[in-house]
């Protein structure tokens, strides 16, 4: 057959296309009567204060950098996985040791205080 | 080869000779092909999906001892249409100070992510979309452009709720997505392929790999639910504090790709997990009549809807710390290990007769591990925790 990627790309096309068609249809045939009442931000009656794109809590920053790591580090054992079959025994040992180093990295975060939410 | 063994191969065919027939050429006519495929197939996703909104009402509907609709149609099965008719006509509000650019977009990539995912979804032998050999890997980068949509809704909103939720949704989904990951490479150790047509396939005959690895089935679950957003872990709209959360500025049918994303997001993570874990189209006579096989698959993908919106409608929703502490201090030194002794279990005993038994003997034997040793750390939290002092009396 073709090449799937052929299939993939036009399928990813059609995806954004097809979730596009009712919205503008949607505004083709919706009323539009703005005003500056209706359009204002809803924060359950009471009136927005200040700009609402605000900093970050550093917290999350933490967490994407341990989450960061991993994530990395299981693309790695992606390949290990898939050819864990053929591979001797020693390999295996030796994917199963570099787990260890990575659940070691999550033991010193744990110890460090770095997984608690304060 | 008839219509009821192959109808791709049939159809496909036939329009191949049609095609060629008008004198294109065979790259054309392939592409051709392609386009009318997704566009069938992207359609009867829609089609499920709108009838998702009538499952989705029915069974909440029957959790909370109430009827559901019963009006529009038998079982008020034609409820949904209306419900779009009137999601169509209404107005769509755009507020002060939105952007306005990633405001629109993220509707449409919070549905359109999810349909990505049905590019490889083996639906049943012979149909199915690409066969793409890192397809497992596809699946994760496409449902993480969910929660890119969610982030980019939440900051566009100008809305400090909105802001709120898109953050809890991105704090559960990379802590989430590592058991996540962990859980997918239990299939890709079992059949040593990143397919899911090899995985399924690797399934025929009943060798579901939930026999082999419950506790790797189980995991993805639960990381699923988590990834999906969706009770106890739905902290990114949290009815009862932020007010819906991230979409609490939409309106009209932009609020509607939100809600349909939702619901189809939930389904297909229901359709991998009976892809990954529980044989996906395969079942009696499926390989045959490959009909026979979607109807399995469907159903299969069903009852693990069905189970998600269980512990939706069951479970009560968990406080932020709590969701990621379960999630760094338990799943994931669980999947870790899990993954440890998969891989460990299975090149002890590949080949030989023990091997089904050794793998769900290990898998028990972790689960069994994991409950004792909380259950000895929650006595040791218990025991920490003084007695409250007895009200004095006077």
């Amino acid at each position: 057959m073709q090449n799937p990627w052929i299939y993939v790309g036009l399928f990813l096309l059609i995806g954004i296309i097809i979730p596009i068609i009712p919205i503008a249809f949607s505004a083709l045939i919706a009323p539009k009567k703005p005003n500056p009442i209706k359009q204002s931000t809803y924060e359950c009656g009471i009136e927005t204060v200040g700009v609402s794109q605000v900093q970050l809590k550093a917290q999350y920053y933490i967490f994407a950098l341990v989450f960061l790591i991993f994530d990395v580090e299981t693309v790695f054992l992606f390949p290990w996985a898939v050819s864990l079959n053929a591979l001797p025994f020693f390999a295996v040992a030796e994917g199963v040791l570099f787990i260890l180093i990575l659940m070691a990295g999550l033991v010193f975060a744990w110890r460090k205080g770095m997984l608690e939410w304060v | 080869m008839n219509f009821l063994s192959d109808p791709i191969k049939v159809i496909s065919t036939w329009l191949t000779s049609l095609l060629t027939g008008w004198g294109l050429s065979a790259g054309l006519t392939s592409v051709l092909l392609s386009l009318v495929g997704i566009v069938l197939m992207i359609t009867a996703v829609m089609v499920l999906d709108i009838m998702l909104v009538w499952v989705e009402r029915k069974v909440v509907a029957r959790f909370q001892g109430r009827l559901g609709p019963n009006r529009v149609g038998p079982y008020g099965l034609f409820q949904p249409f209306p419900d779009i008719i009137k999601l169509i006509i209404k107005e769509d509000i755009t507020p002060d100070g939105a952007d306005k650019l990633v405001y629109n977009m993220a509707p449409i990539i919070s549905l359109g992510s999810v349909i990505f995912l049905w590019a490889v979804v083996p639906i049943a032998a012979r149909i199915y979309g690409a066969d793409l050999n890192v397809a497992l890997l596809y699946m994760v980068a496409a449902g993480s452009l969910g929660t890119l949509s969610i982030i980019m809704a939440g900051w566009a909103s100008n809305n400090k709720y909105a802001l709120l939720g898109a953050f809890r949704q991105v704090a559960a989904m990379i802590s989430f997505e590592i058991p996540m990951v962990v859980a997918l490479l239990i299939p890709t150790i079992l059949t040593g392929s990143l397919s899911l047509q090899v995985i399924t396939d690797k399934q025929s005959g009943g060798n579901w790999f939930f026999l082999l690895s419950p506790l790797g089935a189980l995991l993805f679950l639960v990381s699923a639910i988590a990834e999906l957003g969706r009770s106890p872990f739905d902290l990114n709209e949290g009815e009862s504090e932020i007010v819906s959360g991230y979409h609490i500025e939409y309106t009209g049918m932009k609020f509607g790709l939100f809600y349909a994303g939702e619901l189809l997001h939930a389904f297909t993570f229901g359709g991998f997990l009976s892809i990954l874990f529980f044989g996906g189209w395969h079942g009696p006579a499926a390989s045959t009549y490959p009909l026979l096989g979607v109807f399995y698959f469907v159903v299969k993908a069903m009852i693990g809807y069905w189970v998600i919106m269980w512990i939706k409608y069951t479970v009560p929703r968990i406080r932020i710390d709590h969701m990621l502490m379960f999630n760094w201090k338990f799943l994931t030194p669980l999947a870790f290990a899990l993954l440890i002794v998969t891989a460990v279990t299975n090149s002890l005993l590949k080949g030989s007769s023990f091997y089904m038994p050794g793998m769900f003997l290990s898998n028990f034997l972790l689960g069994w591990i994991t409950i004792e040793i909380m259950r000895f750390s929650s006595r040791k939290q218990r025991l920490a925790v003084k007695a409250p002092e007895p009200a004095v009396q006077h």
